[in-house]
């Protein structure tokens, strides 16, 4: 199948890009290895050549000097556009033609290639599936007919279609408002995790490259890599000034982008109890027993349901109204992030569930603290170690 | 006799006239969208190109018909070449001004995206360029079409064929028998080709324009 080819090791070797004109170069000696199948996201300040860099690995701009292979082939002694067909492209505004169906501006590249129209029809089908779009409703609508995101989507089904090992993709959610863009870039990741492309990825946006990147090279002028590492060594660790001033205020925050609850040590001490096995005065018993001063209440499905203070169980007739209601709740899928707001909506801690729904166990402040503070001791000893 | 016992009474020569009048028309702009096209190609790209082809089609608009047709006889004679000729150049302007409009026009992102996914240079003109601007180039085309059905009377002065020999002829025997009549045909005659024509054209717009650009 399709979906489980993996993407393709790209290597930049002394790259350099000079313009006709100008004394010093856009991209100087660039040198970079582009591991298969994962996401790296080439970050700076604008105008610093991250585009030029990408726009390179697919010829759209001719490098003056260097080497460039994708899978181990020499992309600079293929034809420009036989190489441009087997790598994926999808850029800001998505560059859908407007002219073309939602259909057709997908089929484009399949078609460019010759497939025949059976396997092109079924192909959009299957990439429409893929980016969330339904064939039925979808298939021969406009571009103009779509919301921004909806085109977005079609851009990248469109530079996804020929199935190519690698996908270049310059700052694609850039026009897109903040909401959709969050889900995008969730979809992009769920996406990845099917097909484990190699995504090369320019931003301007540190956040976006701390939550897409398996590594982030973070671009200085003329494209010098300041640092290339993984967003949690760049985050807890960073090389030098440039890249602690684009990391910004609030690394110990955007860490917790990158943590997932089911990856630290929650508690699962809580006392519960099921709502239709108990009633209050039992309850109240044994919390007396436990020295406890709250409980918590499941549902039949162990799904929680309401807080109850041992106070509050004199006077209930039954535990499914006593009590306040459980507020944020966090997965074990949720960042740490989500997890600290859910502890401060809460007051203390936060439920964690798991798959289902049903309770595993809370969270609180001191284990998000303790966590970063772990973090910071472990860059901070791999990097005087290296 | 009134203006439709006229027209009845000289159906054949009146239907023919006006079939030629049309034929030359339509054949003229055809032949100005193929030049004007390929010159608005080659230039759009260049400001100072874009510049110098407008500026030269609209030199050619300025010269009176009346004279342009006078310059052109001495050297192509009498006759339908030299007519056909003038109205080539007339309709040059609005065509690849509206060409060169249409393609500059075109979103840069969608040129991009269409080379980056592997679209040769040709394949981006033809199958993106050129469908975009398509809506400009015709409405060009149009304004040609319409201009064009004026002109061609005058050209009946080289002897062109079409409804301007009805027009002058009967100008020139005014006051004798039917030469209202004859004027009057043929000038109403050319308004009601220019109106049907453009309803071809509201027909090729409606046909040929994706519907995820037309306006």
């Amino acid at each position: 199948m399709a979906e489980n080819v993996s993407g393709v090791e790209i290597q930049l070797e002394n790259v350099t890009k000079r313009y006709p004109g100008t004394r010093e170069p856009a991209v100087k000696d660039f040198t970079m290895t582009i591991p298969a199948g994962k996401i790296v996201i080439l970050v700076g300040p604008s105008g610093c050549g991250k585009t030029t860099t990408m726009r390179m690995i697919n010829r759209l701009i001719e490098p003056s000097s260097g080497r460039i292979t994708i899978g181990g082939e020499d992309a600079l002694k293929l034809n420009g556009d036989a190489l441009r067909r087997k790598v994926g492209y999808a850029i800001q505004q998505a560059g859908l033609f407007p002219h073309f169906t939602v259909a057709q501006n997908i089929a484009v590249v399949p078609g460019l290639l010759d497939w025949d129209k059976k396997r092109i029809s079924d192909r959009v089908d299957e990439m429409m599936d893929l980016v969330g779009l339904d064939p039925a409703v979808y298939r021969d609508r406009y571009p103009r007919q779509l919301s921004g995101g909806q085109q977005q989507r079609v851009g990248v089904a469109r530079a996804l279609a020929a199935d190519p090992p690698v996908l270049l993709m310059d700052e694609p959610f850039g026009a897109v408002d903040p909401i959709t863009r969050g889900n995008l870039q969730d979809e992009l990741l769920r996406l990845q995790l099917e097909l484990r492309k190699t995504i090369v990825f320019v931003t301007h946006d540190f956040d976006e490259a701390v939550k897409l990147g398996d590594k982030i090279a973070v671009l200085g002028d003329q494209s010098t890599i300041q640092q290339y590492d993984t967003p949690e060594a760049i985050l807890a660790n960073p090389a030098n000034d440039m890249v602690a001033g684009f990391v910004g205020a609030g690394a110990s925050l955007k860490q917790l982008t990158l943590l997932r609850v089911r990856d630290v040590d929650y508690h699962d001490d809580a006392l519960t109890v099921v709502a239709p096995d108990s009633s209050p005065s039992d309850l109240r018993k044994r919390m007396t027993e436990l020295g406890k001063t709250y409980a918590l209440v499941l549902d039949a499905r162990k799904r929680p349901q309401r807080w109850v203070h041992v106070r509050d169980l004199s006077t209930a007739s039954t535990l499914a109204t006593v009590g306040r209601p459980v507020g944020d709740m966090v997965s074990t899928q949720s960042t740490l992030q989500d997890a600290l707001e859910a502890i401060l909506s809460e007051g203390g801690n936060a439920v964690v569930t798991g798959s289902r729904g049903e309770y595993v166990g809370t969270i609180d402040i001191n284990t998000v603290t303790d966590t970063i503070q772990q973090l910071r001791e472990e860059h901070d000893a791999g990097s005087a170690a290296s | 006799m009134n203006l439709l016992d006229y027209v009845a009474d000289r159906w054949d020569r009146l239907s023919l006239q006006a079939w030629l009048h049309v034929s030359e028309v339509v054949q003229s702009t055809l032949i100005a969208a193929v030049i004007g096209v390929l010159i608005g190609v080659a230039v759009y790209r260049s400001p100072i190109g874009s510049a110098v082809a407008t500026a030269l089609a609209s030199t050619i608009l300025t010269i009176p018909s009346f004279a342009l047709l006078g310059l052109l006889i001495p050297v192509f004679g009498l006759g339908a070449l030299p007519t056909v000729i003038a109205l080539v150049l007339y309709a040059l302007l609005p065509i690849t001004r509206n060409t060169i409009v249409g393609l500059a026009g075109v979103d840069p992102a969608v040129t991009d995206a269409a080379k980056g996914i592997g679209m040769s240079r040709t394949a981006v003109l033809t199958r993106v360029e050129l469908r975009l601007a398509w809506p400009a180039i015709l409405a060009g085309m149009r304004v040609s079409t319409q201009m064009l059905m004026g002109i061609a009377v005058i050209a009946a002065y080289a002897k062109g064929p079409g409804l301007g020999s009805e027009v002058f002829s009967g100008l020139t025997r005014a006051g004798s028998a039917n030469a209202t009549n004859q004027a009057l045909a043929g000038t109403l005659g050319v308004v009601i080709l220019a109106l049907l024509l453009e309803g071809v054209y509201f027909l090729i717009a409606r046909f040929t324009i994706s519907r995820g650009i037309r306006g």
